[in-house]
């Protein structure tokens, strides 16, 4: 069993996060033995608890003293499943790339403990760690920086195997890059084409392929069709889509624009200022939000329909996200919160069910971290 | 034989309306780059207006020529490489291509303000907001350093900055996204124009803060009872806001409509494509429409219609013969007011 925190802080009590079978692997042979074990769909294939991730603020020059802390990321929980799209959504600010850089290790965590497949990958070295980074990959958001403009197609595609040998054998790698290619929807006779020769989505395909290249289990998406045009975005989800049902995938799915995240996820999660606010599957999130934020998120998104203008409710929330080296005592989000009141100054509301739903057979019972959390359906109020 | 060269004054602002002339009328507006690689028809062949207190909505992809239309109107194209060859645009009623560079100078700003989308690099990071927001009075009226910073406090409070007199000798830097396009909107705002152009004033900001600022420019319109032309690709901004809307694609306008209908019966099949890949709740779990394909590269844009290639609808006409922007109608002929689509099947398209 899984001690699961080494502070004293209050911890979210998050039912639906289950408890983590830790495999405790006492040589590299059977910790690499484990990650490369098969999960059961619907089980859990990545555990987050308690993540924290905060970057120093230092002064002075010679003798550096930190005067404070970014806390980009605050205290982060959850599960993904396998199979599943886990979407989160926030504001710029809100410690959304972040999380997804810690899952990847390319950030220390300051504190808590990643799972997969119940290994602490905030922990592992050596070939294990390799074979975590193997199985997760990640698909970034600007198609135009994330491509080496001086490598072709082959090369960006093909690199991968040059780092994990054993899943492509060195005559085998040319043939693999056109499959690859041929999976995402390019022709692959451009494999010696570079990167300016194509447009943002067919980049866009060109990074899916890329972190396909290793079979993963996981695809952390990182905005990956925020710099798409329009008509382009829907070619690239039905992609994604697509592909996590031919070699069973699990996503994160990070995103800003919330149809999109709705339309691909099963279960949302969203933060504000480092936290997770709300996280339930998408029809809790979008239909019964209980969260003052969720709800004022949800109502400021732009329908595209002009009948629903005029009877709209609209929450427009005041100000600005706050600076996340200075949260605000208690819960984070009441200096723009209608709602606050002074309990919410004094103590920090805790990732739950809210009281007043527990055990109710209610949509609305979620977790959420509010005191007053409420349901209100700003989707439909009309 | 002499001739008296007739000067007509430019109406004086706030009365238009009434004569009927619009307050901003672009017509049969072409725009070339010239390049190493040739001739980029950016904009060929662009007519819309707009009134005053009117919103209209140009919307397009990344490439269509809605931003280059818009700097045509400014007068803030890079010429060369950029070039008008052909068109006209009027601002109530005067061509502004034919006027001098003083006369065009006076409306720049003063009639016609921009609002620019990236608020960062459009402010100026070596001086105070309050100088830059000054500029307009200084420049303009000729108002003296004090007063023009007295105006700029008085403008920020408008567009609701906090703290306005402590915050108007910040850098820009020192503000929020939200707040920079605040005092891009101020800026703009100044002296009281008569038409703003907003290029995807929204586009940067995440969507609570979006809604700040749209709530504010709509507040500000009303007030002031501008013309508004706001440049976007989204579609839920546009369904928010606009009154009419120009759909743009490869330099053309390919349908115009009042916001209503073009929601509900879209009569080009690129709009209707726009709308169909919109996720929508009844469709989880299911494939999203897509349009097929990639936008035109306009170095090589398609012989007859330029979305052909990419059209479910695409017959042996559409491969031959540019559609005109005709107008819409019922299907026993009655006419559809401020409705226009240029595609050979439009009938299809919207009654089908």
């Amino acid at each position: 069993m899984a001690e699961l925190s080494k502070t004293d802080e209050p911890q979210d009590a998050t039912p639906n996060v289950s408890e983590v079978d830790v495999v405790d692997a006492r040589t590299e042979e059977e910790a690499v033995h484990a990650i490369e074990a098969p999960v059961e769909r619907g089980e859990p294939i990545l555990q987050v608890r308690n993540l924290k991730k905060h970057f120093p603020l230092t002064q002075g020059i010679l003798f550096k003293r930190q005067i404070g802390a970014v806390k980009a990321v605050d205290g982060v929980s959850f599960d993904l499943h396998q199979g599943e799209t886990l979407g989160i959504v926030g504001e710029s600010g809100c410690g959304k790339s972040t999380v997804a850089k810690l899952l990847m290790n390319l950030e220390r965590a300051t504190a808590g403990e990643i799972f997969y497949k119940g290994q602490d990958i905030t922990k592992l070295s050596g070939r294990a760690l390799k074979a975590v980074r193997r199985n997760i990959q990640m698909v970034f958001q600007d198609p135009y920086t994330s491509l080496n403009p001086r490598m072709t197609v082959g090369d960006i595609i093909g690199e991968p195997f040059d780092i994990h040998p054993e899943v492509a054998p060195k005559g085998d790698r040319r043939r693999k890059v056109q499959e690859l290619l041929d999976v995402v929807g390019l022709n692959p006779e451009y494999i010696n084409r570079y990167p300016h020769q194509f447009s943002g989505g067919q980049r866009q395909r060109i990074g899916i392929a890329r972190g396909l290249a290793l079979n993963p289990e996981i695809i952390i998406c990182d905005e990956p069709v925020s710099a798409l045009d329009v008509s382009v975005q829907a070619q690239v989800i039905n992609l994604m889509e697509r592909l996590q049902d031919e070699f069973n995938l699990s996503y994160i799915f990070i995103a800003h624009d919330l149809s999109i995240v709705r339309h691909i996820s099963d279960r949302v999660g969203v933060m504000y200022l480092g936290k997770i606010a709300e996280i339930g599957s998408d029809e809790q999130i979008y239909e019964h939000p209980t969260h003052p934020y969720t709800q004022a998120l949800l109502s400021a998104v732009p329908v595209p329909d002009p009948e629903a203008r005029e009877d709209r409710e609209r929450i427009i929330l005041t100000g600005d996200v706050p600076s996340p080296a200075n949260p605000p005592s208690g819960c984070s989000f009441r200096t723009r919160c209608w709602k606050a009141q002074d309990r919410c100054a004094s103590e920090a509301p805790l990732l739950a069910i809210p009281e007043r739903f527990k055990g109710a057979d209610s949509p609305a019972a979620h977790e959420s971290a509010c005191h007053f959390a409420e349901e209100k359906d700003v989707v439909h109020a009309a | 034989m002499t001739t008296i060269e007739e000067v007509v004054p430019v109406p004086s602002p706030r009365d238009g309306g009434t004569d009927g002339t619009p307050l901003l009328e672009v017509r049969d507006l072409h725009v070339e780059f010239h390049t190493r690689e040739g001739v980029v028809k950016a904009v060929n062949g662009v007519n819309y207006s707009v009134n005053a207190g009117e919103t209209l909505a140009v919307l397009g992809e990344s490439g269509s020529g809605k931003s280059v239309t818009a700097q045509a109107i400014m007068g803030i194209l890079d010429m060369p490489p950029a070039k008008i060859p052909q068109g006209e645009i009027r601002f109530r009623g005067q061509d502004m291509l034919t006027m001098s560079g003083e006369d065009r100078r006076k409306i720049r700003g003063q009639r016609i303000a921009m609002i620019f989308q990236d608020a960062l690099s459009s402010l100026n990071p070596v001086l105070s907001v309050g100088y830059q927001l000054g500029e307009m009075f200084r420049v303009h009226q000729g108002l003296s350093k004090k007063e023009a910073k007295a105006k700029a406090i008085e403008l920020m409070d408008r567009v609701k900055i906090p703290a306005a007199a402590a915050r108007v000798n910040d850098y820009p830097h020192q503000f929020s996204g939200g707040m920079r396009q605040r005092i891009m909107i101020a800026m703009a705002l100044a002296l009281e124009p008569e038409l703003i152009i907003a290029d995807e004033p929204t586009t940067a900001l995440d969507v609570t803060v979006q809604a700040q600022v749209m709530d504010l420019l709509a507040e500000l319109q009303r007030e002031y009872n501008m013309g508004l032309i706001l440049i976007t690709h989204d579609l839920g901004v546009v369904a928010d806001v606009a009154d009419k809307i120009a759909v743009m694609y490869a330099g053309r306008i390919v349908e115009r409509a009042p916001v209503h209908e073009l929601y509900k019966r879209p009569a080009h099949p690129y709009t209707r494509g726009l709308l169909d890949s919109i996720p929508r709740l009844d469709q989880k779990g299911q494939e999203l429409y897509a349009i097929k394909g990639l936008p035109p590269n306009l170095l090589r844009v398609p012989s007859g219609c330029a979305f052909n290639p990419r059209c479910p609808k695409a017959q042996d006409v559409c491969r031959t013969q540019v559609p005109d922007l005709l107008p819409v109608t019922e299907q026993d002929g009655t006419e559809l007011v401020g409705r226009a689509s240029a595609c050979h099947f439009w009938k299809e398209t919207i009654h089908g």
